[in-house]
């Protein structure tokens, strides 16, 4: 099929998808008319219930918390087929290559690029702790805070290059932090299981303070495991597609000479 | 019309002037600077329509570790080209 | 202004499958690919806004002030972060097919079968 036929296609195919769409929006209650029960129920009891006073949180991790075990597992299968894919490239044949690699000189980063990195990578670590932590209480979380000590760790490879950031963050390490944020929070919801509870349950002390940081029960314990298992999958991420860079181009000639 | 609702239709607005730009840059590695740039206008998006959390995930993920991801995967790609 | 937001996703959702179908470049079609589901996530926010409500987080206001749905807002906060594993595994399939078949151009990937 030639690129005009398919551009034609195209057209015709998201026509008709168009012409149902808009068939549908006559049947909406528009923009701002907010019609449906879940949301003016959940902002109703979530606070009593749970004592948190962040409902976006409370649902996340308590009310939908077998969802986000999903996703999160989602999360952690997608940062294993990373790694099974590119080691898989990488391979025993490739690793002198890779050890000579490591020796030769990095192109130089600018001195200011450098230092502007080191100044923020204790303020985002910082920032980023904060965000796991206090999920019940504003607008952060375990996603959130999670991506964000990802980042600090990717400050210390734009400030210190690529050896500091392989002793900082070895391959190993982070598959095993990895596993065990995410088991972690499997674990919670299973230590509900024992004590004849349905999985998930909220069993710790709730708090009497709505709003106090240690408060709404497992909602706290479940952000943090959620924040260490999502900032371990994306460093693991970025750790191996910058080993990949390490490769030099010499392999496609060893791979011949075998 | 209330300032909310006016702020609401102008990054609209943004948001389905910047999706054309992203996808008609043909080059990649200046694409992904699109993106980056899309990210943010997004993630205003997200704050205007009353969702902070979804703001902050949005501004960590689209500004910074996509265009990470992208950059290092167009710097192996290019690699093997030359 | 009752269905604009709605007209919007469309036309984003457009945009991106009009980039996924014309490209000639894999990880042009992977940032397509993004546009498309940043549109996903402008539709849920769409769908659960209150007209003249506040953020629902009851930290500094009263308890019982409206507040939008948070369950669409708690879809979409985990949506934006495991979408970014999910491009970065499509990312590692993109320089995998680059060793084995040299190419990066879906339109000559389609030949290579089996």
């Amino acid at each position: 099929m030639s690129d005009v036929t398919r551009r034609w296609v195209f057209f015709a195919a998201i026509a008709g998808f168009a012409a149902f769409y808009l068939w549908g929006l006559t049947g909406l209650p528009g923009f701002g008319n907010y019609p449906g029960p879940y949301g003016l129920i959940i902002n109703k009891i979530a606070v009593e219930e749970t004592k948190a006073t962040g409902v976006v949180s409370a649902v996340n991790f308590e009310y939908r918390g077998f969802d986000t075990v999903g996703e999160e597992f989602i999360l952690f299968m997608a940062a294993t087929g990373v790694s099974v894919v590119l080691r898989h490239l990488r391979g025993e044949r490739e690793r002198p290559g890779l050890e000579q690699g490591l020796g030769a000189d990095e192109p130089a980063t600018s001195d200011a690029v450098r230092q502007a990195a080191l100044v923020f990578v204790g303020p985002v670590l910082l920032v980023g702790w904060w965000l796991a932590s206090h999920a019940q209480t504003s607008p952060s979380g375990g996603f959130q805070g999670g991506v964000v000590l990802a980042t600090a760790f990717i400050m210390i490879y734009l400030s210190g290059g690529l050896l500091t950031f392989r002793r900082i963050s070895p391959i190993d390490l982070t598959d095993a932090v990895e596993a065990a944020g995410a088991g972690g929070f499997a674990a919670v919801g299973m230590a509900a299981l024992f004590m004849s509870l349905p999985y998930l349950y909220n069993y710790l002390p709730l708090g009497i303070k709505p709003g106090a940081v240690s408060s709404s029960g497992t909602i706290a314990l479940i952000s943090f495991f959620v924040g260490v298992e999502v900032a371990a999958a994306f460093v693991l991420i970025v750790g191996e597609m910058l080993e990949q860079t390490l490769l030099r181009q010499g392999e496609p000639a060893r791979e011949d000479t075998r | 019309m209330t300032s909310t609702e006016a702020l609401q239709i102008v990054v609209l607005l943004l948001v389905a002037a910047g999706a054309p730009v992203v996808v008609l840059i043909r080059q990649p590695v200046r694409q992904v600077v699109a993106l980056s740039g899309y990210g943010l206008m997004l993630a205003i998006l997200f704050l205007v329509f009353q969702a902070p959390d979804v703001t902050l995930s949005e501004l960590t993920v689209g500004a910074v570790v996509l265009p990470i991801l992208l950059l290092l995967a167009l710097a192996k790609v290019r690699e093997r080209d030359k | 202004m009752s269905v604009f937001p709605y007209l919007i996703v469309v036309w984003i959702l457009a945009v991106g499958l009009y980039g996924i179908v014309t490209s000639h470049h894999l990880i042009h079609q992977i940032m397509c690919l993004i546009v498309v589901q940043s549109s996903t996530y402008v539709l849920l926010l769409a769908v659960g806004y209150r007209r003249g409500a506040a953020a629902p987080y009851f930290f500094d206001i009263p308890v019982h002030t409206p507040a939008v749905d948070p369950v669409v807002q708690a879809l979409a906060l985990t949506d934006v972060v495991v979408e970014a594993a999910v491009t970065a595994l499509l990312l590692a399939f993109a320089i995998q097919a680059q060793k084995r078949f040299g190419t990066l151009d879906p339109h000559e990937l389609v030949q290579f079968k089996g």
